[in-house]
């Protein structure tokens, strides 16, 4: 049976691509900084649990050295850990933004390609974003990470093929703990930004994800996809 | 268990023909042991043995010897 690791799943986009995998018959290794919630993500899905910061490089490189000797092998990595810190330019505070969205990715694709490598080889699935195409206001140190993701997806595709394909979604407007948490205002105003005239759902957005970490997408590697309900065109 | 199995893992991964001076073999002193053939040869070594090395060992591991060594005291292999 597959196995995939997939960060940030207690919640959002990384929770409904963890069930979304699970559907598919993968047996999924839930993480989150949260381990209570994380346990019971993983219980819900008969899968495992992997507590740990995707920004502390030596915690990443215990936890997958903890996950190869549970599982012995890793199929799927799905890069979703992030976070959203609005600010305008003079009042950022980029550190940790950059840490958990940008260092996060950088430090599960070190410790996991090579496992993923073995057999027939993985996929990795990073969840970048559509600003970090676009850019948007108060946004700079959000955009500068997931730009950074992209970046990170193409180089680590031309460096891993063939035994691994590294892809990426860039969700645009999404309905999640983040996005609900803005003025009721500016989600209006996002919303009025989309093509297809509503907020995308998690689901929709695990779609793709398990779209990508599939066999089905076996010849797709160093894309970005945007999931984004026709934000950008 | 002979050292044989971590030889095949070398020549499958740097393409090293049989008659290789084993203990004079080390990194950067052979044109297919560069940074791409190192994460070959690494990958080649984990798979062959089941382990998962350390990212502090895969940057020590600078010469066969080392390699033998490195296996045998941090990843209790039988060599």
């Amino acid at each position: 049976m597959s196995v995939a690791l997939v960060t940030g799943s207690t919640r959002g986009i990384g929770l409904a691509a963890a069930r979304r995998l699970a559907e598919d018959g993968v047996t999924v290794v839930v993480n989150g900084t949260d381990a209570e919630r994380a346990a019971a993500v993983a219980a819900e899905l008969g899968g495992d649990a992997l507590p740990f910061d995707v920004a502390d490089a030596d915690a990443v490189q215990a936890a997958v050295r903890e996950l190869f000797s549970r599982h012995k092998r890793l199929d799927v990595l799905v890069n979703n850990a992030g976070i959203l810190d609005d600010a305008l330019l003079g009042m950022i505070q980029p550190q940790r933004t950059f840490d958990v969205n940008a260092l996060g990715v950088l430090n599960t694709m070190q410790a996991c390609a090579r496992l993923l490598a073995r057999g027939d080889g993985g996929a990795i699935v990073n969840v970048a974003s559509i600003i970090g195409i676009t850019g948007n206001r108060g946004q700079v140190a959000y955009a500068g990470s997931k730009a950074a993701v992209i970046g990170m997806t193409r180089s680590a595709a031309k460096e891993l093929a063939p035994k691994v394909r590294v892809n990426a979604v860039a969700p645009g407007f999404i309905d999640t703990d983040m996005t609900r948490a803005l003025d009721p205002e500016i989600f209006e105003e996002r919303v009025a930004s989309v093509a297809l005239g509503r907020a995308g759902t998690p689901e929709e957005v695990a779609e793709a994800i398990a779209w990508l970490a599939s066999d089905r997408a076996r010849y797709v590697t160093g894309q970005v996809l945007g999931v984004d309900g026709g934000m950008v065109i | 268990m002979s050292e044989t199995r971590l030889q095949q893992a070398f020549q499958t991964a740097l393409d090293l023909p049989a008659d290789t001076d084993w203990q004079s073999l080390a990194y950067a002193q052979h044109e297919h042991w560069d940074s791409l053939g190192h994460m070959a040869l690494v990958a080649e070594i984990e798979e062959a043995f089941d382990i998962m090395m350390d990212t502090d060992d895969v940057i020590a591991m600078s010469s066969y010897p080392v390699a033998v060594e490195m296996l045998r005291t941090r990843y209790d292999v039988d060599l």
